[in-house]
């Protein structure tokens, strides 16, 4: 039986527990809702919440102990060779696998009896063509002893799932006939289901945590390994980044910071000024109608995806740029360039900062603003002389908030700014970030054992610890700031 | 009193007698100075909303073509003793004959209807000659024609996709002088398609294959249509709505209505603002270590395509929803309790029911913004090059697949420009989307929205 089969069953024995453990209570009850210390519905959903919980926790155990034991038991058929060490065990076992799989193929496809797969053997068949003809490509030759555990494998697997069908539908049956028994007149059903119901909500908002546990540990786990094959210090330090997946390669991470903040000031230099002052205007100047109506356009600019830009950044910024600008002044003629990137990545934050700006500069007090014009300041004057002071770490924030988004930016920069890390002062040349050698390093045929493929974890982390830094700023001084007012 | 006195004591400047209704020169540079403070904010309204305005303007402009292709129309002989060797119309034995087969047979006919309506090829091979026709055309007759064995023998009208440079030509992307230059196409067979247009065979027709076709290889930018990416972007919302919504609204029910204010309670409340703000490529890293190398799902699935974004979106998802259920004021909660429901009782039975337009309209807009999420999905391998069209839920969620976001970066990085125009037009389809999303979801929050 599948997983998929049992949780089915699980499902049909729930609904079938929602009706009796209502049925039951009301007959108990003589018919009479009154009598009972909850609703009738409560006690059918205990029922069905008693048989589906446990079996699918049992399930769950089940589906995470079961390769464990299996490999063990599998290990034990294979030649001590083959299982020396952890990479080798790690590459016999996924040919098992995978060779027991296409024996599963083949057997659900028609072309093999039960009986045939069990019994087949190298010495007298051809299995690799054999498997072939069903549509498993199977990288080698077959090994005598991976066929012998390929079988064992499926042995073992069928057993196992025989038995898991059993015991978890047993566990349904064992809640649902418990729930049953339990169910009385002044049995508080709707406690329990309430309990329940509470526990699912808390496990609810442990995803984030959990999520944030997975990020940190993926990142940090690879990153070790990455770290005990090449030496920290070269990583951080290194001027040159030169991978090279035959060995000898140079993981210089500057070139790649470099990158990066270039291409971030460039930004930040075309997005502050425009999403400042469209916010000024929008919260100063404009009425209300005007506001209504130009707040939401720019902000259909945060809602188009980040690979349409990189597509604008690629055919329309990128040449404008090489044709106009960095050819007739002898800058280069690349048309990915460090400009290109950064000013499309301004754009993308052009709303960004707006909108947080405009919050911010409606946030000040109008008391503030009377008191200026009332000794006879222009608007102008009141903006720059009390508004913006008054607003300034809320902007800081903004602009941080941005600053992060920008450095963590990845299809702008993977199509518009190049992929050549450098260390050069020429905005019109292609340099490369940290986002676009992730996205570079873990493409295509990855190999997880070379330093070339985990670097990408490496980068990851530093990517994560700066715009984490930057956030938890931001979000620092913005709070601090907004404590003033309150 | 000394000091107002000796204030009082100095000689006022002398100030030129004048009308305050004419201003000073120092007043006439303070109102410069205003309208030009008010001029910048004009000018960086307009040149943001003109640089979005010229975005989706050269989109709609590059993009809208890839909506037609050129076809040529003209009528095929199926030749019986080519396409059924053995003559006795068995699938089976017909499924033998490949598309080179095919390819002949249209060749064939191909020339005999220039020849029929006039055309003159003048000197090129018969090979140029059929390179005008896609190299994805034989592959849709053979289709056909096993779909219908007895078309055999008979003589039908057949519309096919011209080559992309003919394509192109008719497009304006190629022209004579490139054409000397490319090793696809002859400046003579760009002079046969001028002659062919006249005489009726090809025409820019109505494409509606460009959303139904799965990706095609280089050498056929015509025949790439956004089939599979579509499904597989369909198949992510679909897992997104039912894995990232239920949570979310879970989550910040738990949050808003039970959550006691600990040190728990805090933990995880940073941890939502933080993941808000975390890279969306640093999710791609987690779902590539996580489900594809230590749980082992399948690469390039939508599944675990879903499960990434439903982890990113879960923030948005669980800010907006919080939002909804706080704005339902606290009357309600104290009537339904002051009556004897319990507090479960009271948030599913009178809360929820009351934040469901507000959750609604977040959790479409949580959608809106996952659909044209890109750099994650390109870890997980979703970059891939498919031509299969994924299975049938459920055991499809499994199979490989792309999506519209990842589809419009693929095409955009190959070389032939012909593949930017395809990207454009997937970017039109991919705002259609969004735009649809986001007007549903306005509609929404105007029907249902309620002042307390």
């Amino acid at each position: 039986m599948t997983v998929l089969l049992v949780i089915l069953v699980l499902l049909a024995l729930a609904a079938a527990g929602f009706v009796l453990g209502r049925q039951r209570a009301l007959q108990l009850s003589g018919r009479n809702p009154r009598l009972l210390h909850s609703l009738p519905g409560y006690y059918g959903w205990h029922a069905a919440l008693m048989t589906l919980i446990p079996a699918l926790l049992v399930l769950i155990l089940w589906v995470i102990v079961q390769p464990i034991l299996v490999q063990r038991e599998v290990t034990d058929t294979l030649p001590a060779a083959m299982t020396a060490d952890r990479t080798a065990l790690e590459l016999t076992m996924a040919d098992v696998r995978r060779l027991a799989g296409g024996l599963d193929a083949a057997v659900a496809g028609g072309q093999m009896t039960e009986q045939e797969a069990a019994m087949l053997r190298t010495e007298f068949t051809d299995v690799r063509g054999k498997l072939a003809s069903v549509g498993v490509a199977l990288g080698s030759d077959v090994n005598k002893d991976v066929l012998a555990a390929a079988q064992e494998y499926r042995e073992i697997t069928k057993t196992f799932s025989f038995w898991r069908a059993v015991i978890v539908i047993g566990a349904g049956v064992i809640g649902l006939g418990l729930a049953l028994a339990w169910t009385k007149p002044d049995f508080w059903a709707r406690n329990r289901v309430e309990a329940a119901l509470m526990g699912l909500l808390m496990l609810a908002s442990t995803i984030a945590i959990l999520t944030t546990v997975g990020i940190v540990w993926s990142l940090f786990s690879e990153s070790v390994n990455f770290f005990r094959q090449y030496p920290i210090s070269e990583f951080f330090f290194g001027l040159t980044w030169s991978p090279n997946f035959r060995g000898g390669s140079e993981l210089g991470f500057l070139p790649l910071l470099w990158g990066t903040l270039y291409i971030t000031v460039i930004s930040m230099v075309v997005a502050v000024p425009l999403g400042l002052f469209a916010a000024i205007y929008l919260a100063e100047y404009a009425s209300k109608p005007v506001r209504a109506w130009i707040k939401p356009m720019i902000e259909v600019i945060a809602g188009i995806p980040t690979v349409v830009f990189g597509l604008f950044a690629l055919v329309t910024v990128g040449p404008f740029l090489r044709d106009y600008f960095a050819q007739p002044l002898g800058l280069g003629n690349s048309g990915s360039s460090v400009m290109t990137a950064g000013i499309v990545i301004g754009i993308l934050n052009i709303p960004f900062i707006s909108s947080l700006s405009d919050d911010i500069i409606n946030a000040v007090p109008q008391s503030l603003r009377d008191g200026s014009y009332g000794i006879g300041a222009t608007r102008a004057e009141t903006i720059k002389q009390v508004i913006l002071p008054a607003a300034l770490p809320g902007i800081m924030g903004a602009v941080l908030m941005a600053a992060s988004r920008a450095i963590g930016e990845t299809m702008i920069v993977t199509m518009g700014a190049g992929a050549a890390a450098k260390l050069s002062l020429n905005p019109f040349e292609a340099m490369t970030t940290m986002t676009v050698k992730i996205v570079g390093q873990l493409t295509g045929d990855t190999d997880f054992a070379s330093p070339e493929t985990l670097v990408a974890f490496a980068l990851g982390i530093t990517l994560f610890v700066i715009t984490l830094a930057l956030n938890i700023l931001a979000l620092w001084i913005v709070r601090k700031y907004r404590e003033q007012y309150e | 009193m000394t000091d107002l006195s000796s204030a009082g004591a100095v000689p006022l400047r002398s100030v030129a007698k004048r009308s305050i209704l004419t201003a000073s020169p120092e007043m006439k540079r303070r109102n410069a100075v205003e309208k030009r403070f008010r001029l910048y904010g004009l000018v960086a309204i307009a040149l943001s909303l003109s640089i979005l305005a010229l975005m989706l303007f050269i989109i709609v402009r590059d993009g809208s073509s890839a909506f037609v292709q050129a076809k040529l129309t003209f009528p095929v002989t199926l030749d019986a003793a080519v396409l059924d060797p053995k003559g006795n119309g068995n699938r089976d034995e017909m499924a033998k004959v490949t598309t080179v087969g095919y390819g002949k047979v249209l060749a064939a006919s191909f020339a005999s209807a220039l020849a029929a309506k006039g055309v003159d090829t003048a000197d090129m091979s018969a090979k140029d000659v059929a390179a005008m026709i896609s190299k994805d055309a034989p592959g849709q007759l053979r289709q056909r024609v096993l779909a219908d064995p007895s078309l055999l023998g008979q003589t039908i009208d057949v519309t096919v996709l011209a080559a992309g440079r003919i394509d192109g030509y008719m497009k304006g992307r190629v022209t004579k002088v490139t054409a000397q230059r490319d090793g696809n196409v002859t400046p003579e067979q760009l002079d046969l398609a001028d002659r062919l247009i006249a005489a009726d065979i090809l025409a820019k027709k109505f494409n509606p294959q460009f959303l139904t076709l799965p990706d095609a290889s280089d050498q056929r930018p015509e025949a790439a249509g956004l089939g599979v990416a579509l499904v597989g972007s369909l198949y992510m919302m679909l897992l997104v709505a039912v894995m990232c919504v239920p949570v979310g609204v879970a989550a910040s029910i738990y949050l808003e209505e039970f959550a006691p204010k600990n040190r728990w309670t805090d933990l995880v409340e940073v941890n939502i603002s933080n993941l808000a703000a975390v890279p969306s490529i640093v999710f791609g890293i987690l779902g590539l270590s996580v489900f594809i190398n230590f749980m082992e799902f399948p690469q390039s699935s939508a599944l675990v395509g879903a499960l990434v974004i439903s982890l990113m979106t879960l923030p948005t998802i669980i800010i907006a929803t919080r939002s909804a259920i706080r704005a339902v004021p606290p009357s309600i909660r104290d009537a339904a309790l002051g009556i004897g429901a319990s507090r479960m009782q009271t948030v599913f039975h009178h809360v929820l029911p009351l934040a469901m337009p507000g959750i609604l309209t977040g959790a479409i807009l949580g959608l809106a913004t996952a659909l044209g999420e890109t750099a994650p999905l390109l870890l997980i391998g979703m970059v891939a090059f498919v031509d299969n069209f994924p299975g049938a839920p459920i055991g499809g969620f499994g199979d490989p697949a792309t999506a519209l976001p990842v589809q419009v970066y693929s095409w955009a990085s190959r070389s032939d420009p012909a593949f930017i125009e395809r990207s454009n037009g997937a970017i039109i389809v991919l705002l259609v989307f969004l735009l649809s999303m986001n007007v549903a979801a306005i509609l929404l929050r105007r029907k249902f929205e309620r002042r307390w």
